[in-house]
């Protein structure tokens, strides 16, 4: 019973949970409250995953509505695997606000944050697991509503200026979204996403081409693939660090997610990659994503800053994977996803910590902090060590798969700017590292103490995780090669 | 059971451990974890020991052979007289870098297989980093720093060469490359590229002797040992035969000998001699016979030992002194003779003098060109041969030793470091007069007996000839400055002034080109600076209305692609 069941679970205990933290107001009790349901979220998860692995592809018709007139929860590889992190990464930050939030948020206003936090988990996995693009959408508000509220909780003023620019933009990339379906829905008279794909006509028609183009440019607004990134340095700047932390881990890579389904799913591979040079612009654009995002993460004075440059670089390695259209290209992008949320996720969390003790994450400020918080810094050396891509981590898994999918389509050039690009991370990740390591306290500077534990387990989980999956990658891998052929179609 | 574990890690392991200890405790571990490793390494037999599976690729990190047992023992008995040579080294750093360092080594000596030798290569980097900025200097810092680009640079070579490799063969087994080198195969090339760049081959040699004599005395004797023989065992493994491998070899040996005799810094004129010694080794692996091979392992084996004898004969007068340069030093033989005597039989050793450990294998080498009939290798061969009298055999104990009275009178350094250098200078000897053992060592059968008649009197004479020119040059060797004009001018000047004459051409256009490159750069960085910086056009924060320029012109350029 709950095991059918688990699907439509995954969305409604969240949803449901959010307004019951309005009820409940008190700080401690919210906070108890939203991560036994985080936590249950992610057990639902892990179910759903296992299941899907051993069954193969999901499908739940809501209120027993067969698909494709009734809204379908639809399941493959790819959505399980996506699910998975948002979950995961939701449970872990809930561990990490226990401490961060109360110090970064009025505590009048903390059963807000966790309303809306709650709200923002439902829609991202909402997302994940609908297989209607109009309810994709719906989730997508949620998500995206919800996400400006939390941005502009910050502490500093420009938080606001910030959110109120990436609800702009974010309204924008989701009305193109919008007007993408709709066409979609003219051409075709369905909304069900696999249903869609069979009902395409070949060769596309106009109203199908324009379509693609609303898609591809809506949703290369809400991952911020370059040019588009310009929301994504300052909303990640001025948000709470434990709001930086789990967008910056799923946000983006939902949207990432979004992408693929169109592309793959309802367009499918031959349409959008051989009749149509969407590789051949997305391709370009990952590049100078990834070249222009970490130069100018180089010259950063705020580590936070730094590294949210650093993820609309690590974004267009997605994006780069992706362009490939091969299993070993789709592979490397799809891992690069879970890995890069672990990444981020833990770096961000290191640097909510320092931002707990000093006030401040400005690379200056951090100068010494390597003897007087060695776990946070230990952590920050070791997420910085698979940004680069090192061996034993999993950055360095994704980066092997994208020079693999490279080389396999005999892309010499490619391949050597991939490489390159990660001395780039080198740099950048080095001068916080100097900093820490090499430079004295500067004079005058008070001594911290080494962050809370809640705060340190949170962070060390997702930087253990990350050398785990460096080294054994059998789940990460395994499971994004499957998706990856799902969404090519040499799996059903 | 034992051998399931790869020895290396146990030097690893400790490395992180020896922080933790207080002496005496650090003292005792420092010296037992090399033996046990040597233990362990022995225990290892022929054939993949150790397999698993790391992507889609098996990787076997341990898979022994004669080869492997040869470098991992020699790595052991050096991280031992090391950690001999290191009891009184308060730096604890150091020395737990000095033990990673080492463990990695002997790691890329038992890998079977490529992705196992890029982790350990990668750790060797970073360990040998540490030890250079153990110095704690503020030279050591930058030098380090200069050191770890020149590496990490090497690394992504080598991985982007490993990356190619498996794609192309689909094997990550690490064996013979030479073939696939002759069809030039790019992922066999870029992989000789990245093991060359650790070697100290051109054009990047200057790492070596810009990094290592930044470190300190302890830790300069343990940066010479490993990540150039490591090199030399890779290319031993991956490349034997490979052609190029012999100019490349015999350009390293003329490069150092020539930048050595230039030099006043003591060690960096043994780091030059690294450099020169490795380029004996590498020109051997070129020539490719069993002999040649033979030569250049049993070279690598015995050159860490008195390589390392020199430099801790040299850490010892720098520990003793403080001073570093041959100007500043001399006549120490008087108060330091322990430290002469073992520093005059490095040099000896350095200089392949019969009956000491230089002679039985680098004689192989030449033997393996003269076998081959290459004739003009064996004659640059031989004239290198000659050189390293010049510059280490003699230059360095002459200047340091005798020379003049400085007036300097410390004494001999502290006993745990005259034994390390008794025990080194006793192997010189004991190898060279006894190279059976070494010999039934190496990886291929030894038909070769060094001690003929006419092999010890051509040493000799070549010894001779050269000792004589260094104390006939020994002016020009000081670079005093007088000038007497006469006949003799013509055979005591000319040449000299030549050389002089070339160094005072060549070095300022050399450093005009740095400098020109050096502005052309700042200009460059300046320049993304201006687009890049906060304040830059790419990370400004933009008004919302421009993002959705960017839209409205992405929309239309996809409408537009997607039209046609």
């Amino acid at each position: 019973m709950i095991t059918e069941n688990l699907p439509i679970l995954l969305v409604v205990i969240p949803l449901l949970a959010a307004p019951l933290c309005v009820l409940l107001r008190q700080p401690t009790l919210v906070w108890g409250f939203a991560t036994l349901v985080s936590w249950m979220v992610f057990a639902i998860s892990i179910q759903l995953l296992i299941l899907v692995l051993q069954d193969g592809t999901i499908s739940y018709a809501i209120g027993d509505w067969a698909p494709p007139w009734g809204i379908e929860y639809r399941i493959d590889p790819a959505s399980a695997f996506m699910q998975l992190v948002v979950a995961g990464i939701g449970a872990v930050s809930m561990v990490f606000a226990a401490k961060s939030v109360p110090h970064e948020i009025p505590e009048r206003r903390i059963y807000l944050f966790y309303t809306m936090y709650l709200l923002c988990l439902t829609g991202l996995l909402g997302i994940v697991v609908t297989g209607d693009a109009f309810n994709l959408f719906v989730f997508l508000e949620i998500s995206s509503l919800s996400s400006y509220v939390l941005i502009s909780l910050g502490h500093d003023r420009r938080a606001l200026t910030a959110a109120f620019q990436y609800l702009i933009m974010g309204t924008l990339g989701a009305t193109f979204i919008l007007i993408g379906v709709g066409l979609l829905y003219m051409v075709t008279g369905t909304l069900n996403i696999a249903d869609l794909s069979g009902r395409l006509p070949e060769p596309a028609p106009r109203t199908s081409l324009v379509a693609f183009a609303f898609l591809t440019v809506g949703t290369s607004l809400k991952l911020a693939l370059f040019p588009l990134h310009l929301w994504l340095p300052n909303a990640y700047t001025f948000a709470p660090s434990m709001v930086t932390a789990f967008l910056a881990a799923t946000a983006t890579k939902v949207s990432v997610y979004i992408l693929l389904r169109f592309f793959f799913t309802v367009f499918g591979v031959d349409v959008a990659f051989f009749d149509l040079p969407v590789g051949d612009i997305l391709l370009p654009l990952a590049i100078v994503a990834v070249f222009a995002a970490s130069t100018v993460a180089i010259f950063q004075e705020n580590v936070k800053r730094l590294l949210a440059y650093s993820s609309v670089a690590q974004i267009g390695y997605m994006i780069l994977g992706i362009s490939f259209a091969t299993v070993n290209g789709l592979t490397a992008g799809i891992v690069h996803i879970f890995n890069h949320a672990l990444i981020k996720g833990g770096l961000f969390m290191a640097l909510g910590s320092v931002f707990l003790r000093l006030g401040t994450t400005q690379i200056d400020a951090m100068a010494g902090l390597g003897r007087q918080m060695p776990l946070t810094m230990a952590a920050f050396v070791a997420g910085g060590l698979s940004l680069v891509g090192i061996p034993l981590t999993s950055g360095f898994i994704s980066k092997w798969y994208l020079v693999t999918g490279a080389l396999e389509k005999g892309w010499w050039l490619v391949a050597i700017l991939v490489v390159l690009g990660s001395l780039l991370a080198v740099i950048y990740v080095w001068r916080v590292i100097e900093a820490a390591y090499f430079r004295p306290a500067p004079a005058g500077a008070a001594q911290v103490k080494e962050a809370p534990l809640a705060m340190l387990a949170a962070t060390w989980v997702l930087i253990g995780a990350n050398l785990y999956f460096g080294i054994d990658s059998t789940l990460t891998v395994g499971t994004a090669s499957r998706a990856a052929e799902v969404l090519l179609g040499l799996e059903i | 059971m034992i051998s399931l574990i790869p020895p290396g890690l146990v030097l690893v392991a400790g490395g992180f451990l020896l922080p933790l200890l207080r002496n005496p405790w650090r003292g005792w571990l420092m010296l037992a974890l090399p033996l046990l490793t040597l233990w362990m390494v022995w225990l290892i037999p022929d054939g993949p020991v150790l397999s698993g599976a790391f992507l889609d690729y098996t990787v076997v990190p341990i898979k022994g052979d004669a080869l492997s047992r040869l470098f991992a023992t020699v790595f052991v008995i050096m991280a031992f007289a090391g950690a001999i040579y290191g009891l009184n080294q308060d730096k604890v750093s150091e020395l737990a870098a000095t033990f990673v360092y080492a463990g990695s080594a002997i790691g890329v000596a038992f890998a079977g297989d490529l992705i196992t030798v890029f982790v350990f290569w990668e750790i060797m980097a970073i360990a040998s980093t540490m030890v250079v900025w153990s110095a704690g200097s503020q030279r050591s810092y930058q030098a380090g720093m200069r050191y770890l680009a020149i590496h990490l640079f090497g690394g992504v070579v080598l991985m982007s060469g490993i990356v190619a490799y498996v794609g192309e063969t689909g094997s990550t087994a690490f064996v013979s490359m030479s073939i696939p080198l002759t069809v030039d195969s790019v992922g066999a090339w870029l992989i000789l590229v990245g093991f060359l760049i650790n070697a100290g081959a051109p054009p990047l040699s200057a790492w070596l002797p810009d990094a290592y004599p930044e470190a300190s005395y302890t830790g300069m004797v343990t940066l010479s040992a490993f990540t150039t023989k490591t090199a030399v065992y890779v290319l031993l493994r991956g490349f034997p035969g490979a052609e190029i491998l012999i100019w490349i070899g015999l350009y390293m040996a003329f490069y150092g000998i020539i930048y050595a005799l230039l030099e006043n810094d003591m060690r960096r004129i043994l780091a030059y001699s690294i450099v020169n010694q490795v380029g004996f080794m590498v020109a051997g692996i070129g020539i490719g016979t069993e002999m040649a091979l033979n030569g250049a392992a049993a070279h690598a084996f015995t050159h860490i030992i008195y390589k390392a004898l020199l430099l801790m004969s040299a850490g010892s007068v720098l520990f003793m002194t403080g001073k570093r340069k041959c100007t500043d030093l001399g006549g120490l033989f008087q108060s330091m003779p322990i430290t002469c005597v073992c520093g005059i039989i490095g040099a000896l050793s350095i200089s392949s003098f019969p009956f000491t450990s230089g002679f039985i294998s680098k004689s192989m080498i030449s033997q393996g060109a003269a076998d081959q009939g290459l004739t003009v290798a064996w004659f640059m061969l031989t004239a290198a041969s000659a050189g390293v009298f010049l510059h280490a055999g003699i230059k360095f104990p002459w200047f340091v030793f005798f020379q003049k009275d400085s007036g300097l009178r410390p004494p001999d350094p502290p006993l745990n470091m005259c034994v390390a250098m008794v025990l080194f200078a006793f192997l010189c000897i004991a190898i060279g007069v006894f190279p059976g053992p070494l010999y039934a060592l190496l990886p291929f059968p030894v038909d070769y007996v060094p001690y003929t008649f006419s092999h010890v009197i051509t040493m000799f004479q070549l010894l001779l000839f050269s000792g004589l020119a260094f104390f006939l040059l020994l002016p020009q060797m000081k670079r005093t400055l007088t000038i007497s004009l006469d006949v003799d001018w013509l055979y005591r000047r000319l040449a000299p002034a030549v050389i002089r004459r070339f160094g005072e051409v060549f070095v300022p256009a050399d450093q005009r080109a740095r400098k020109m490159v050096l502005i052309r750069f700042e200009k460059f960085v300046a320049g993304i600076f201006r687009h890049h910086g906060p304040q830059g056009i790419l990370a400004r924060t933009w008004p919302t209305g421009s993002t959705v320029m960017w839209v409205a012109v992405l929309l239309g350029v996809y409408l537009v692609f997607y039209y046609i």
